[in-house]
């Protein structure tokens, strides 16, 4: 009988995990993620550090030292330049040797401006950041200063820098606080682990958030694929007294849920309109990282100087979760999980499904990277199949949770319509990867967007500049031919000077020889 | 080194396991064929398979692309559906006819697979419809029905196929019958009511459910048919959307005017389990090349398939409408799939970006 009650208790627990709302698409791809569960341990410091001075999405940072320098950990060595962007701080002490360009995790390969630090080993650290421990009481627009310059930006690999989303104003009412802990990517176990050894910080960093915003509500999202977490951040909710305002709710396992926009979907039912910010359905989302982070700069007074990560793969011996100091190059995380030939193996930056595949080992981890995956070129060529011809099956546009139609799309960005492409909403693709993942045909569509999206930039990009110079030569036309009518006139005004006095003249002469011509006859006579 | 774009994770379908899903599928409803016409069925499908695969090389040959092609199943699959939709009595020039004509002209034509605007097989049959009316509409009867039960052996059934009813002895109108549809239509234009027409054909729901009446190969048994539909439904290798919306829209219709007057418009069960229509819904509208790609683009192609099937077997001259009607929607779907697009996340219906 009790037996029965129990399984009765746990149907309805399971009916409760229900969510109300879902978003369109979706898939439920392999999840591998053969690090849960993992401790974390710490990524010993490698020889060399590299910060690239843009580590987040907006304007890139400017530096502050110079080679030669002597910096301490936390110390703010790149200032933010731009209302989008954060500074950047070295993550451990030791001696500015390069400040130049290095390759950095970006599909194009390209390089940016990087500091180099040769790490001391004393790993001391800056205190100019104090603690605040009482934050309830604290200020929010003085904590909303110390999220920026604490460097925070987007954990969860976006990389938006965290202070914009932090709208104090009272006109746009932040309602809802979410933490974003679903990790939908497949391989990926950072935040699990985070969740499971770090739910103290998680939860105070949302309470922070919260504080700062006044929002009454919280949500912490997790999917039923990590119900140990669901536990543990449970309890730290009671623990904490937090229980009333905020809840955990539990979700189907589904990709692409933790996108940002699909989250707010999923546990509001609401949508954010095309081209704004969630602020205007009145949530504030945050990764559970970066709500780890905030609780460092404020309760701490640490900058963002380390992250927590996947290092996974297929063909990593030992694979793990690490918590890794910024700019670390790959070459050296993957030296630590036991790999030490990458031939035939290709490193994923990021999950499989939006990852960046990596040029350089020497690549150093930054803000934004989640994971890192060392793969057999075996496996991913199963992925990368050879492309066949779209059989106009439409799994692609069921899957889209932007409610695309990536086949149609497709062609129109591989044929260069870019106009017909951006009328089918090109600029919607959120880049998720969901319809190359079931096309049977195995079209890179995500490849084809992108090289859509990169081209349009430029198209607009030269029709910017042609307008521009086009306004330019014309306000120089216009100069000249102003100088010309000016000239014109001024000689206009001297010929009719000149002609003026002519006539005169002539006028004058005119009745001098006629005076003359009437006093001859008169003398004559 | 190649480039190579996220995501670098794949579901593992592809195409051939599309195809070849669908051809599983059909085993059932094969099956039943050639239990209902023994060596006949065994001819065509083979003929038709053989003479598809057959073209498709030798035009991929001509073409200079990949032979690997020929194994995706997408020619394969069109052979197997032409033999589903001949009757079982055609001479083997028609179904070598049908499979060139399939091939060439209804897909590489257009640029091979993924390109083509008709479901290769259906369009083929159409033009045999219009081409050879009399051996298209000559049905025979069904082998457990007795009546040709001698004829069916190895060696009688080769000469029929290749040499015509005078090889065996027969004339057509012996070994022939009509379908449920064609009886029920002609008797209706002599003034007789549809009850009347059903009861004298010896039309039972269950035989036509199970498979006993006579017609093209394949559309011998609902039920054959629908396990393999439910089958790919569950896979989703096919959606919902059409089938549903097809079948759900002919019972609609079928219902209405049968309740307006019972005396000359069958009743929906009739219309849903007779003739092609369940091979329609479930297998030839839904191939994904020729039908509309989003869900509601789907259900739109499905309820004018529907609306169009009823309207020809009821009005039109042909007693049968579904093939038809796949076939004139297949023009439509390019024009579906511009104006009857998805919602797109963050946008109210209708608002452009
Ligand atoms: S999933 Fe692939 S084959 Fe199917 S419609 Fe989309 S692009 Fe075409
Ligand atoms: S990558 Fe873009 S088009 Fe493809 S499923 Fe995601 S949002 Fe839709």
């Amino acid at each position: 009988m009790s037996k029965l009650l129990e399984m009765l208790k746990g149907l309805g627990e399971q009916l409760h995990l229900k969510p109300q709302h879902s978003f369109t698409g979706g898939v439920h791809p392999q999840e591998l993620k053969k690090t849960a569960g993992l401790p974390s341990m710490t990524c010993p410091l490698p020889k060399q550090i590299i910060l690239p001075m843009k580590q987040h999405i907006g304007d890139a940072c400017e530096p502050l030292v110079k080679v030669g320098d002597h910096v301490l950990r936390g110390q703010q060595i790149a200032k933010s330049q731009g209302y989008l962007s954060v500074p950047v701080h070295a993550s451990t002490s030791g001696t500015v040797t390069k400040i130049e360009d290095h390759v950095i995790a970006h599909p194009s390969g390209l390089g940016l401006p990087c500091i180099f630090i040769e790490p001391d080993g004393k790993d001391e650290v800056d205190e100019s950041l104090y603690p605040l421990p009482n934050y309830r009481s604290a200020d929010p627009i003085e904590l909303r200063e110390r999220i920026r310059s604490a460097g925070l930006a987007g954990l969860g690999g976006a990389a938006f820098p965290t202070f914009i989303k932090l709208v104090l104003d009272q006109q746009n009412k932040i309602e809802t606080v979410v933490l974003n802990g679903i990790e939908c990517e497949p391989w990926l176990t950072n935040d699990h682990q985070l969740m499971l050894e770090k739910a103290h910080e998680i939860v105070t960093g949302m309470d922070i958030l919260m504080h700062m915003v006044g929002s009454q509500q919280g949500i912490i999202a997790i999917e039923d694929n990590k119900m140990d977490t669901v536990e543990v951040m449970q309890k730290t909710l009671v623990d904490m007294g937090l229980d009333a305002s905020v809840r955990i709710e539990v979700l189907p396992t589904k990709y692409p849920q933790g996108g940002e926009k699909q989250l707010i979907q999923v546990l509001t039912g609401k949508e954010v309109p095309a081209g704004r910010l969630p602020i205007q359905v009145g949530v504030l989302s945050q990764n559970v990282g970066t709500s780890k982070a905030i609780y460092d700069a404020v309760c701490l007074g640490e900058a963002l100087t380390e992250r927590m990560m996947t290092v996974s793969g297929d063909a990593l011996p030992n694979p793990t979760n690490m918590r890794v100091r910024l700019g670390t190059p790959v070459a050296w995380l993957l030296e630590q999980c036991g790999l030490d030939d990458t031939d035939g193996i290709k490193v994923i930056h990021g999950g499989p499904m939006m990852g960046d595949i990596l040029t350089d080992m020497r690549i150093p981890v930054v803000k934004a990277s989640n994971g890192i995956l060392a793969m057999r070129i075996s496996t991913l060529m199963q992925a990368h199949h050879q492309e066949d011809p779209c059989i106009r099956c439409g799994d692609c546009g069921d899957v889209c949770p932007a409610g695309l139609m990536p086949n149609l799309l497709a062609v129109h960005c591989k044929e260069e319509q870019f106009e017909r492409a951006e009328d089918y909403n090109l600029f919607d693709c959120i880049e998720c990867g969901a319809c190359s993942y079931v096309c049977p045909s195995h079209i890179p569509l995500v490849h084809y967007f992108r090289f859509g999206k990169g081209k349009v930039a430029q198209i607009r990009r030269e029709k910017a500049f042609a307008e521009e110079s086009r306004k330019r030569s014309e306000t120089r036309d216009a100069r000249i031919a102003q100088e010309l009518a000016e000239k014109e006139e001024k000689r206009r005004i001297a010929k009719e000077k000149k002609e003026a006095r002519a006539k005169a003249l002539a006028e004058k002469q005119a009745q001098e020889a006629a005076e003359g011509e009437t006093k001859k006859p008169e003398a004559e006579s | 080194m190649i480039f190579l774009s996220s995501p670098h994770q794949h579901s593992g379908n592809s195409i051939q396991l599309t195809m070849f899903s669908v051809i599983i599928a059909l085993i059932p409803a094969a099956m039943v064929s050639v239990y209902l016409y023994g060596w006949l069925a065994v001819f065509l499908l083979t003929t038709c398979i053989g003479m598809s695969l057959l073209t498709e090389y030798v035009v991929l040959r001509m073409m200079k692309r990949d032979t690997a092609r020929l194994w995706d199943g997408s020619a394969a699959l069109t052979g197997l559906f032409l033999a589903l939709v001949l009757p079982a009595a055609v001479p083997w020039w028609i179904a070598v006819f049908a499979a060139v004509f399939a091939i060439l002209l209804g897909k590489q034509l257009y640029g091979g697979l993924g390109y083509n605007l008709f479901n290769p097989a259906l369009a083929a049959r159409v033009v045999l419809l219009i081409s050879f009316p009399l051996y298209m509409t000559s049905w025979l009867i069904p082998m457990h029905m007795g009546a040709v039960l001698d004829m069916y052996d190895f060696s009688n059934s080769l000469s029929f196929f290749f040499l015509g009813p005078d090889a065996v002895k027969q004339t057509w109108d012996a070994i022939t019958m009509a379908t449920p549809l064609g009886h029920v239509k002609t008797e209706l234009t002599q003034g007789v009511t549809v009850g009347e027409a059903l009861a004298n054909y010896q039309y039972s729901t269950l035989n036509a459910f199970i498979g006993r009446e006579a017609g093209s190969l394949g559309e011998g048994s609902a039920l054959a048919l629908l396990m393999g539909g439910i089958w790919l439904m569950a896979r989703h290798t096919i959606s919902w959307h059409i089938p549903v919306s097809y079948l759900l829209t002919v019972a609609v219709f079928a219902g209405i005017f049968n309740l307006i007057n019972p005396d000359v418009y069958a009743p929906p069960l009739f219309h849903l389990l007779a003739g092609g229509l369940i091979l329609c819904a479930f297998f030839m509208a839904t191939d994904p090349v020729s039908s509309p790609s989003s869900g509601i683009g789907k259900i739109v192609f499905g309820v004018g398939c529907g609306l169009l099937t009823w309207v020809i077997r009821t009005f039109g001259n042909y007693p049968e409408g579904a093939m038809f009607a796949v076939v004139l929607m297949n023009c439509a779907t390019p024009l579906i799939d511009y104006y009857i697009r998805p919602r797109v996340y963050g946008y109210k219906r209708g608002e452009k970006s």
